[in-house]
């Protein structure tokens, strides 16, 4: 008799329970007629907003792991979990509208965001290197498609099919490093690798050359120089609804396995992927943020702030062991997945803002179209003022505190010189941040036609928008969040 | 009286009062924007008036404190508190707000809400610089105060503001961020506090005292502005509206002045002393150098704004001669400054306003038409220009002699501010005052109105009265300065 054991799936159940709403959403769309759009919309919405209870209910303090140990269950992967819900869902929100407009609104498109959603959860909650593996390439498989959907489009055209090339590149980089890995120690679960390694297993040479091509995969994900080159086209070139979806959640997951891959399973290597990081976020910091400079186009203009704030967060991961001291460890990962958070909260309002001024055959991504949008809409103006502001760290917003938080983390790890490093360039940045509220309040609109977005996205982005003041006032909250969070993480591994 | 919380409502009255003022919406509201407007700077100047009455002359210590925990994530709390040195800018800061509103009343046709409440909130910001004891705290709003000004330049200002206001931004956030990095690397100094009196107790080495000095320096350099920094001012006050020059000369050039005496000298006094040759340097160079570039200026608003920096150079040579003439000197001269440029620009805005030029050349016997105005900015000509029995006056000497007790050759040269000072004002007032009527433009001025009356009228007292009784301005800060002086005088590592 084979002896077979039933995993155990209550710690996957919100898992399950998308990938069953996901195929049922296949279903029924395939009989809804087109006249019942609505419903795939309606059913993602309510399926994101099912996971959310379902984690918020089977969220308890001990981490478990299911699955012979591929899948984990702690309270760092719920806390990103319950992040990571509401901002696919605010993205829905958001591009409705848009996606009806150029007739895009359709089941696939809601099927191809949940199983994205999907990925990124199995990566949230990776503790195997195949299940990262899995979860990373249902996230990118799903992107690729998604990019392409406006099938007519040649930008988005050349921009999947980028994206699917260096991305299958970063893949095979990723799981050639992962072997190499595997060969040193014999397993591919992370935190059995990670007592492994401290007990002296493995051959180190053989380990760190895995390591260079783990290291190369994560940051292809994550977007850092010198693996940033898909960046600025494909958020060009998508469809700034599946750009404001690339733009926003999948940082946190690519946080999440950056953080399990290299802090429970490689923490002994430290003091060889801690240089890595260093190079990789000195140069995003860096060319991130010149680059930003020369862009016209505010979708690329973000990409390229985009590359910049990984570097940013990358500062908070690799400030965290300090010649083997791992005493600043949670201050460190804490602040850099504060980042992370920050980040997508106004990540997502400034794409937001793209897709509110979107029309009909109008795309609002140039920089001048934002031009006198005080005139237009004082208010959006205002709520867009906010999110630059923020972006470029300056108070009261989120942003500040973000930037704040990695900084003293940096500098808690005597890494002084870096912190400079890290301040002169954001005050580059906060250039380009400038021009856009330049356009917005001190030329006169070239553009005159209402803004006509609906109103619960308007609701929501000048939420999303207060937000980004309201936790910049009051960060404790998502700061002890943070915390909590890294601290059940570091517990386990 | 005590139990208010005093600071508390002279920061947030004004921002919330700004905020409602925002609400008002369109200039259809402007009737109602304005009368509010007015009335919350008033509101926001009387409750900074018990500071004044309740103040007690004898402590040194902090008063009316407020002490809440803010983020304790990093320790930072909510932490106000005055003495001698700070009090009296927190009272001409929301002095000058309501005269501010006062000269915008007519002159702002456009987005009259939003001009208000910029200056409302900034006003409240700038309060809360001066009140702070957190350097967190402090640094947020020091921050923060940049974003309501870089909108009044660049949406209200002249021909070339967007330059300017970009200029103003950029150069100020450079310094500011250098300032993060070391206000960070003290708070792990001290042991986890952002406290200052924390701060001006705790011992620190000579080389990191001079690195901090030095981080201080670019912060509050830049601000000030000392030469060779200063650039930035002359484009700032020319293309700023007249309120903005204002506020910017009154108040926001004692930020950087006031940081010195919170920052540099408590917490690195010894670099102080060992830098304060340089310190003296530089603010020699200002008055003298700088007062020779005002005397070939022909733009009336840059001449005063070369002035500007020129009076600045003797307030940060009063503080670098560690001496109660000379700190007490450069604090009166602050203060005095506040008064007599705010006036100043005033008189060049009530010019610019019927004539649309700044330039000297196109003046020429404006006493003729405006024979009050005429009155008004012949005293505060001599005022900047240190006339015994004006408030010019009062802060210059007891810096000049200050200084020859430190040494006969500053001393000396710090004097020639004297004629270089009534050279540049006078030969300025006598070409644009007297004189044959230059043209028909100048012909047909009509004289001040009521208002313009009560603002350059209530301002003329101030300069008097306090050229003529400078003790309740000097009595508030005696224990204070004295008590800085000593803290600056023992060492510290």
């Amino acid at each position: 008799m084979i002896n077979f054991v039933m995993p155990d799936l209550y710690p996957a159940s919100a898992e399950i329970f998308i990938l069953v709403m996901a195929c049922v959403l296949l279903l029924v769309d395939l009989f809804a007629g087109k006249g019942r759009r609505w419903l795939a919309y309606l059913m993602a919405q309510l399926t994101l907003a099912g996971c959310f209870g379902i984690t918020f209910i089977t969220m308890d303090g001990q981490g478990v792991t299911t699955f012979s140990n591929m899948f984990v269950d702690d309270l760092f992967a719920d806390f990103l979990k319950l992040a990571l819900y509401p901002a696919v869902a605010i993205m829905l929100v958001y591009s409705r509208a848009y996606l009806a407009a150029r007739n895009l609104d359709r089941g696939e498109f809601y099927l191809l965001v949940l199983f994205a959603t999907l990925g990124m959860m199995v990566m949230i909650s990776a503790s195997h290197f195949v299940t990262v593996y899995l979860g990373l390439e249902l996230l990118a498989l799903s992107m690729y498609a998604l990019v392409a959907i406006d099938r007519d489009s040649v930008r988005a055209t050349e921009a999947a099919m980028k994206y699917f090339v260096l991305g299958s590149m970063a893949s095979g980089l990723l799981l050639y490093g992962m072997s190499m890995v595997y060969g040193a120690v014999g397993t591919l679960e992370i935190a059995e690798m990670g007592q492994r390694i401290a007990l002296g297993g493995g051959n180190k040479t053989v380990l760190v050359f895995g390591l260079v091509f783990v290291i190369a995969g994560l940051a292809f994900k994550l977007g850092v120089v010198p693996f940033h080159m898909w960046i600025p086209d494909v958020y060009h070139g998508a469809p700034t609804a599946v750009t404001l979806l690339l733009g926003s959640a999948p940082k946190l997951a690519a946080f999440a396995i950056t953080l399990r891959v290299l802090v429970t399973g490689l923490a002994e290597l430290a003091e060889h992927w801690q240089v890595m990081l260093m190079i990789l976020a000195a140069l995003s910091i860096a060319l991130g943020n010149l680059a930003a400079i020369a862009q016209r186009n505010l979708k690329r203009m973000l990409a390229y702030s985009a590359i910049s704030h990984m570097g940013f967060m990358l500062l908070g991961v690799l400030s965290g062991i300090v010649g083997g001291d791992p005493r600043f460890t949670l201050n460190a990962y804490s602040s850099a997945m504060f980042y992370a958070i920050a980040y997508v909260l106004m990540s997502l309002g400034a794409f937001g803002m793209i897709l509110l001024l979107s029309r009909a055959g109008f795309e609002a991504e140039d920089i001048d179209d934002f031009k006198g949008l005080n005139r237009r809409s004082p208010w959006f103006a205002a709520i867009m003022m906010i999110l630059m502001f923020s972006m470029a760290g300056v108070p009261f917003f989120v942003g500040f505190f973000a930037k704040f938080a990695v900084l003293q983390a940096v500098v808690a790890a005597n890494q002084v010189w870096l912190a400079v490093f890290a301040v002169l360039f954001s005050l580059v940045g906060a250039f380009y941040y400038l021009r856009v509220v330049k356009v917005m309040y001190f030329d006169a609109p070239t553009d005159t036609a209402p803004i006509e977005a609906p109103r619960d996205m308007r609701i929501l982005l000048s939420i999303n928008g207060l937000a980004v003041a309201f936790v910049g006032l009051l960060p404790e909250g998502v700061l002890k969040y943070s915390i909590y969070a890294t601290y059940t993480f570091l517990l386990g591994s | 009286m005590s139990g208010l919380p005093l600071l508390s409502l002279a920061i947030w009255l004004p921002i919330l009062g700004g905020l409602l003022v925002l609400a008002t919406g369109s200039d259809r509201n402007a009737g109602l924007a304005r009368p509010l407007a007015l009335a919350v700077a008033v509101a926001g100047f009387l409750v900074t008036l018990p500071l004044y009455i309740g103040f007690d002359l004898t402590t040194s210590a902090m008063q009316f404190t407020e002490l809440r925990q803010w983020i304790p994530r990093f320790n930072i709390h909510y932490s106000l508190g005055v003495d001698g040195i700070s009090v009296l800018f927190i009272l001409l800061n929301s002095f000058i707000t309501p005269l501010v509103v006062l000269a915008g009343w007519k002159v702002i046709g456009e987005k009259v809400a939003q001009y208000m409440a910029a200056f409302l909130i900034m006003s409240g910001l700038m309060n809360g610089i001066f009140s702070a004891l957190d350097a967190v705290l402090f640094y947020v709003f020091f921050e923060a105060s940049l974003i309501p000004m870089y909108i009044i330049i660049g949406a209200w200002g002249g021909p070339n503001r967007v330059y300017a206001a970009f200029k103003f931004f950029l150069y100020t956030l450079l310094g500011s961020l250098l300032m993060l990095v070391a206000l960070i690397w003290l708070f792990f100094q001290s042991g986890f506090s952002f406290s200052l009196l924390d701060w001006h107790a705790m011992k620190i080495p000579l080389t990191a005292q001079i690195w901090l000095f030095l981080a201080f320096l670019v912060a509050f350099a830049v601000k000030v502005p000392m030469w060779p920094v200063h650039t930035w001012l002359p484009d700032a006050h020319v293309e700023a509206p007249t309120g903005g020059s204002v506020v910017l000369a009154a108040i926001m050039l004692k930020l950087g002045a006031y940081g010195f005496l919170r920052f540099s000298l408590p917490i690195a006094p010894d670099a102080s002393r060992e830098l304060a040759w340089l310190m003296i340097a530089l603010s020699l160079i200002a008055v003298v150098y700088i007062g020779f570039v005002a005397l070939v200026q022909s733009d009336m608003k840059k001449l005063i704004a070369y002035s500007s920096i020129s009076h600045m150079g003797f307030v940060t040579l009063g503080f670098f001669i560690f001496n109660q003439l000379g700190v007490e000197g450069a604090l009166v001269q602050m203060i005095s400054h506040g008064f007599v440029s705010g006036a100043m620009f005033l008189c060049v805005g009530v010019l610019y306003d019927r004539v649309h030029s700044r330039q000297i050349a196109d003046y020429g016997g404006v006493v003729h038409t405006m024979p009050k105005f005429a009155a008004f900015m012949v005293l505060f000509a001599m005022a900047n220009s240190g006339l015994p029995a004006t408030s010019g006056f009062v802060g210059e000497f007891m810096v000049i002699l200050g200084a020859v007790k430190h040494n006969f050759w500053i001393g000396f040269a710090a004097a020639t501010t004297l004629i270089l000072g009534a050279a540049y004002t006078l030969w300025m007032v006598k070409r644009v005052l007297f004189g044959a009527v230059a043209n028909h433009h100048v012909a047909e001025l009509a004289d001040i109105n009521a208002r313009e009356f009560a603002i350059l009228g209530i301002l003329a007292l101030c300069v008097l009265g306090m050229g003529l009784y400078p003790l309740p301005f000097t009595e508030v800060m005696h224990a204070s300065v004295d008590n800085l002086l000593q803290h600056v005088a023992a060492s510290k590592f």
